[in-house]
């Protein structure tokens, strides 16, 4: 039965500097799943979604994770020199993708500005570029810091479609957010 | 999975964006000219004097120069959340690394030994001395900046951490100093060469763990 889980954390805990953010937090996620962590500010759900990515350890519990991920952070991974096209194709080399570039671009509405470079980029524009990644390549769970943050209405909308075809496709979601969620999550996480 | 093409495009990227960085590729070139060609100013002309220092200055110059650009080799990469991708790879984090700083060194390292020539002609090194100084100062180098890099990730996270670099990488540049100019008097026969050999060998086979480990310290 525990084969099922794409991720199973429990009892984790995490503790920055003198204070505990959080404890006995457990989650699982199943295929088609969308988690949402809410919480204020500072109440952990980066440190969270880090630990659930293997970026930082737990101070206590344990993570199981089958598959890979995708990760969007608050740092969008676009490098100052970097154009969408250069950033879409160097991380579809490095995954081995087939996907095209200049297509994954073209969906995510940056074929006016595909060869302008990260610094010249606006956040929205920066934002999409770092979503683009999650196309390259299918990868079973999308890990999704804010992702709404700095996106128009338009690529709220985007976001929102891919996120579900991701999950009619068998992929899951564990993003945290403000307000209200604009998909339909299967369950959520409160810190 | 296949390991050489991640590895591939972590080596491209870098050297495009050793490229794309400005000046900051040129900085140590200039750096190392600049303080090579005071020294005849500070100590005299006389040939005989500067031919005899020459080689050893020219040591300091190019330890100082490797650490001229190295607070934002990786300090970039956190900031603008490339290091977050790479540390969530299979792709081993210490091959990164060291992609990293191969590219780095061959942007802004290598043309530091093409440009001794010109230089230790002006500080009066002998011609015979000339082509062992290059090849010491080319496997040097690569150590500086190997130790930079252990040093520039580790001061990643910190902001201004330019003189923590310095601090932290100058002890690691002995052992290469010493054998260094040890090899650029003996020339290419002695012993001296390959200890240094063996010095950059070390930090070829020490500093990309070092790196790799400060890095996943820094990205936490």
């Amino acid at each position: 039965m525990g084969d099922d889980f794409l991720i199973n954390a429990e009892s984790l805990g995490a503790i920055r500097g003198e204070r505990v953010l959080f404890n006995e937090v457990a989650l699982s996620l199943l295929a088609g799943e969308a988690l949402v962590l809410r919480g204020p500010n500072g109440s952990g759900k980066s440190t969270l979604l880090r630990i659930l990515a293997g970026l930082s350890r737990p101070d206590a519990g344990t993570v199981e994770r089958s598959g890979r991920h995708h990760w969007l952070g608050h740092r969008n991974g676009v490098k100052p020199h970097e154009t969408p096209r250069k950033h879409l194709t160097h991380w579809g080399r490095v995954w081995g993708s087939g996907a095209d570039p200049v297509e994954v671009a073209r969906r995510m509405g940056l074929e006016r500005p595909i060869d302008v470079a990260g610094r010249l980029l606006s956040a929205g524009q920066k934002r999409r570029t770092a979503i683009g990644r999650l196309l390259l390549i299918e990868r079973p769970v999308w890990l999704l810091d804010e992702p709404f943050t700095a996106l128009d209405a338009a690529g709220r909308e985007l976001l929102t479609s891919l996120i579900a075809e991701h999950r009619a496709r068998g992929g899951a979601v564990i993003a945290a957010l403000h307000g209200e969620a604009p998909f339909e999550a299967s369950r959520e996480v409160l810190l | 999975m296949t390991t050489p093409s991640p590895l591939f495009a972590a080596f491209r990227q870098a050297l495009s964006e050793a490229w794309a960085g400005g000046a900051g590729a040129l900085l140590p070139i200039g750096f190392f000219a600049g303080a090579a060609m005071l020294i005849p100013f500070t100590v005299g002309s006389e040939a005989s004097q500067l031919s005899a220092i020459g080689t050893g200055i020219l040591w300091v110059a190019l330890a100082l120069a490797s650490l001229v650009s190295m607070e934002r080799l990786f300090q970039a990469d956190l900031e603008d959340g490339a290091l977050a991708l790479w540390a969530q790879e299979e792709t081993p984090l210490f091959l990164v690394a060291m992609a990293k700083i191969v590219a780095h060194w061959l942007v802004s390292g290598l043309p530091l030994v093409l440009l001794t020539p010109p230089i230790g002609i002006a500080l009066q090194v002998p011609a015979a001395e000339l082509l062992p100084a290059m090849l010491s100062y080319g496997l040097g180098g690569l150590a500086f900046f190997l130790w930079g890099g252990v040093a520039g990730a580790l001061a990643a996270s910190v902001a201004r951490g330019g003189l923590l670099i310095a601090l932290l990488a100058l002890p690691l540049f002995v052992p290469t100093a010493i054998f260094g100019a040890l090899a650029t008097s003996e020339g290419l026969g002695g012993p001296s060469l390959l200890f240094l050999a063996a010095s950059t060998l070390f930090a070829l086979s020490i500093a990309p763990f070092a790196a790799s480990a400060a890095l996943r310290l820094a990205v936490d």
